[in-house]
C-alpha cells in the first residue's frame, strides 16, 4: 500500500484529473468571456435603423441626427441614444458621418459659417464632404451606408467606428471609406 | 485588564500569531533609514486602505448601470448626508495615492534601492505602479459623465489600431459594439474586484519582501553593493549597528501617514469632490473632453505627435518604457547606490520631472483645440477695428463669422491653434495672405470653396491692417508700386 512509486502514480492522475476539469471549465469561461466578440461575428452589430423623415434635412445643410443603437439595454439609458451628422448635397444624394472624429472618436461639431468640422479634443478639422482637411487625423470622418425607404432615411450602424476597424474592414459596407484620399 | 489577557492568551494559544507578530515588529533595521525619505510607502499603502474603505462606502449608494451611475453620484453629492465628502474623499485620496507611489518610485530609484537583491522587490514595484494608474483610468470611468463617455471613445480609438487584434480589443474592452450598459459593468468589476484583488495580493508580496530581505540601507558614496558580500555587509548594518523597527523606525511612518490623511480630508473638505462633469448622454455634443489630471501629459502627447508617428509611439512607447523599467535591476543590479554618484539617474529623473511637467502644464490650456465658441462669445479687441474702412471692418466680421477666430487670436483672444495674427501683415504680402486663406496648407483647411471673391478681398484687407504701427507691412519684393515702397524710405 505505502508503495512511493505508486503514491506518485496516484499523486499524478489526481492532478491531471484536477487540470483536465480545470480545462473543462475554462471553455465555458473563455466563451463567455469573449461573447462581446464572438456575437458581433456570427450576428453582426450593424442593421438599419432610421434618423427620421427625409424632409427633416434640407437640401445643401448639414444637421445632426440621432438614433437608438440598433442593439440596446435597458441598463444603457442614454448611451444608446447616438447622434451623426446628416449632410444632404443636393435634395437626392446624402453623406452620414459618425460623430467620432478619425482621430481618437471625439464629437466632431459642424460650423455651417465656414463649413467645417471641428473637434474640441485634440484640434482634427473636416471639410463639408468629411474629407482631412487639418489636425492629427489620418482620414477623414466615418461614413455610414445609408439609404431612403418611404421617405425615411435609413443608415447601417450598430458600432462604434473606431480607426483599426475601418482600417481592418475596407471591404465592408458598413462604414465606407472616404472617397477621397485624405490631403497629406 | 485580566480579561483581556484571558481572552487574548486563549485566541494566541489556537492562532499562535503573537510571537511572528512580535519577532516582525522588532525586526532590526539600519540605524539611518528611521528617516523622512523612508515614509512614502507605508504612506501609499495606508492611502490603499483609506481607498478602500471609501470605495466601499461610496458602493452603498453609487449605482453601476450607464443608466443610472450619473444620477447616483447626484444623489450622493446633494442628498445623502456627506456623501459629497466621502466622494472628495475618494478622489483626492486617488490623487495623493498616485503622488505619492510616484514619489516613493522616485525615492527607491536614487537610493539604488531596486540593485541586489531587492530586483523583485522593485519589478513588483512597477506592477503596482500600473494598477494604480489601472485604478485612477477605471475610477475615472465610473464617475460615468461626459469626460468618462469620451475618455472611453479615446480608450477604444487607441487601442483599435493595435495590429490584427485592435477590433476585438475595442469589442472586449467595451463589452459590445458601442460605449454602453456593458462597458460601464466591466469597468466597475475591474475598478472593484479584479484591480484590487491583484494590488492587496501584490502588496502583500511586496511588504513580505521588505520584511524578507530587509529595507534599503541608506546609501553611501563609495558603498557599492556586490553581490558576493552585499547580505553580509548587511547583515551587519542591522544586527550590530541597526535598531528594532517599532518603536524606532515607525514613527515617522506614523506621522507621515497620519499628515497625508488629514492633507486629503482637508482637500476633500476645501475643493469639494470631482464633478460629475454634464450626463454621459451622447447626443449632448457641445462638451470638451478633458482627461484627469494625472492623463493631461498623454492627452498633450496625443495632440502634439506628428499623425503618421502616433500609432507606433502609442504602441511601442508603452512596451519599450516597460521593458526599460522591468530589466532596470538587471543591467545595473551592483555598484554604486547613492546618487550623489549617479549623475545619469539624477538627470532621468528630472528630464522625465520636467517632461511630464510641460505636457501637463501644456494640456491645462491645450493650444491645439480650437476654442469652439470663440466665433460667437470671443470679441475681435477695439484697436483691430475702431478707425477701419468699411470693407476693413467687413473683414473683420467675416473672420468672425467664418470661425477663424477658432484657431486664430488678436490680442490674445481667440484660439490658439494656428499662429496670433496681430502682426500678420509684416510677415505675409497681400497676395499671400490670398493664397494662404483660399489655399491652406501647414495645418490650415482651405477656404476657397466657403468664401466668395468679395469675402476674401474683404478679409484680405483686414488681414492687411494687422501690422504696428512702427512696422511697416510685408511688401511684394518684385512690385514697384510707390505707396508700398514709401512707408521703407529712411
Amino acid at each position: 500500500m505505502s508503495d512511493p512509486s505508486r503514491r506518485q502514480v496516484v499523486f499524478k492522475i489526481a492532478m491531471l484529473f484536477n487540470g483536465a476539469v480545470g480545462v473543462l471549465l475554462a471553455i465555458p469561461i473563455v466563451r463567455y468571456l469573449f461573447s462581446p466578440v464572438s456575437r458581433g461575428k456570427k450576428n453582426g452589430y450593424d442593421n438599419w435603423v432610421s434618423l427620421g423623415s427625409v424632409d427633416e434635412f434640407p437640401s445643401g445643410q448639414t444637421r445632426l441626427a440621432t438614433y437608438r443603437n440598433p442593439i440596446a439595454n435597458a441598463s444603457d439609458g442614454e448611451t444608446a441614444e447616438l447622434p451623426c451628422w446628416v449632410r444632404n448635397i443636393d435634395g437626392s444624394r446624402f453623406q452620414v458621418f459618425a460623430i467620432n472624429c478619425a482621430h481618437l472618436g471625439c464629437p466632431v461639431r459642424w460650423f455651417p459659417q465656414s463649413e467645417l468640422f471641428m473637434c474640441p479634443c485634440h484640434g482634427g478639422v473636416y471639410y463639408a464632404d468629411g474629407s482631412r482637411a487639418s489636425g492629427p487625423p489620418e482620414r477623414g470622418l466615418f461614413e455610414y451606408a445609408f439609404k431612403v425607404v418611404d421617405g425615411k432615411l435609413q443608415i447601417r450602424a450598430g458600432e462604434m467606428p473606431t480607426p483599426g476597424f475601418s482600417a481592418a474592414n475596407k471591404n465592408k459596407t458598413l462604414i465606407q471609406i472616404e472617397r477621397q484620399p485624405p490631403c497629406a | 485588564m485580566r480579561l483581556i489577557r484571558t481572552v487574548g492568551n486563549w485566541l494566541d494559544a489556537r492562532l499562535q500569531l503573537g510571537s511572528p507578530i512580535r519577532q516582525t515588529m522588532q525586526h532590526p533595521i539600519p540605524r539611518q533609514t528611521a528617516s523622512w525619505a523612508y515614509v512614502f510607502g507605508s504612506a501609499a499603502m495606508t492611502v490603499f486602505a483609506f481607498q478602500v474603505v471609501t470605495g466601499i462606502l461610496l458602493a452603498l449608494i453609487y449605482v453601476p448601470s450607464a443608466g443610472e451611475a450619473w444620477n447616483s453620484l447626484q444623489i450622493l453629492n446633494r442628498q445623502v448626508t456627506l456623501g459629497w465628502f466621502i466622494r472628495a474623499l475618494h478622489g483626492w485620496g486617488s490623487n495623493f495615492m498616485l503622488a505619492i507611489v510616484l514619489i516613493h518610485m522616485v525615492q527607491v530609484f536614487l537610493f539604488g534601492a531596486y540593485k541586489f537583491p531587492r530586483e523583485l522587490t522593485w519589478i513588483l514595484g512597477i506592477f503596482l505602479l500600473l494598477m494604480t494608474l489601472g485604478m485612477a483610468f477605471t475610477g475615472q470611468v465610473l464617475r460615468f459623465d461626459q469626460d468618462a463617455y469620451w475618455g472611453l471613445g479615446i480608450g477604444a480609438s487607441i487601442s483599435s489600431r493595435v495590429p490584427v487584434v485592435g477590433p476585438l480589443l475595442v469589442k472586449l474592452l467595451l463589452g459590445g459594439p458601442i460605449i454602453a450598459g456593458a462597458t460601464l459593468s466591466r469597468f466597475f468589476a475591474f475598478h472593484v474586484f479584479v484591480i484590487p484583488g491583484l494590488l492587496i495580493a501584490s502588496v502583500g508580496l511586496h511588504l513580505l519582501l521588505v520584511l524578507k530581505l530587509g529595507i534599503n540601507e541608506w546609501p553611501m558614496p563609495g558603498r557599492l553593493v556586490r553581490r558576493s558580500d552585499y547580505m553580509e555587509k548587511y547583515h551587519e548594518l542591522t544586527h550590530t549597528e541597526g535598531m528594532p523597527f517599532v518603536p524606532n523606525g515607525i514613527v515617522k511612518d506614523a506621522i507621515f501617514s497620519g499628515a497625508i490623511l488629514l492633507a486629503i480630508a482637508a482637500c476633500a473638505l476645501y475643493f469639494g469632490p470631482f464633478g460629475p462633469s454634464g450626463q454621459p448622454d451622447p447626443r449632448i455634443i457641445q462638451t470638451v473632453p478633458k482627461p484627469d489630471f494625472f492623463f493631461l501629459w498623454l492627452y498633450a502627447l496625443l495632440s502634439l505627435l506628428p499623425p503618421a508617428m502616433e500609432t507606433p509611439v502609442l504602441l511601442i512607447g508603452p512596451a519599450i518604457a516597460l521593458v526599460i523599467l522591468l530589466a532596470l535591476p538587471f543591467f545595473s543590479g551592483e555598484g554604486e547606490k547613492s546618487w550623489r554618484r549617479r549623475p545619469i539617474a539624477v538627470l532621468t529623473i528630472l528630464l522625465s520631472a520636467v517632461t511630464l511637467g510641460t505636457f501637463t502644464s501644456l494640456a491645462d490650456h491645450a493650444p491645439w483645440s480650437p476654442v469652439m465658441d470663440a466665433s460667437t462669445a470671443a470679441a475681435i479687441p477695439a484697436k483691430f477695428v475702431v478707425g477701419r474702412t468699411p470693407i476693413e471692418v467687413q473683414g473683420a466680421l467675416v473672420f468672425q463669422s467664418k470661425q477663424c477666430h477658432n484657431c486664430h487670436s488678436l490680442g490674445d483672444i481667440g484660439g490658439k491653434r494656428g499662429p496670433a495674427l496681430d502682426a500678420v501683415a509684416v510677415r505675409l504680402t497681400g497676395d499671400q495672405l490670398v493664397r494662404q486663406v483660399l489655399q491652406g496648407g501647414g495645418n490650415m483647411p482651405a477656404y476657397g470653396k466657403n468664401l466668395s471673391p468679395a469675402q476674401t478681398a474683404a478679409l484680405v484687407a483686414f488681414l492687411e491692417t494687422l501690422h504696428p504701427s512702427a512696422q511697416t507691412p510685408a511688401r511684394e519684393a518684385a512690385r514697384s508700386d510707390a505707396s508700398l515702397t514709401a512707408g521703407i524710405q529712411p
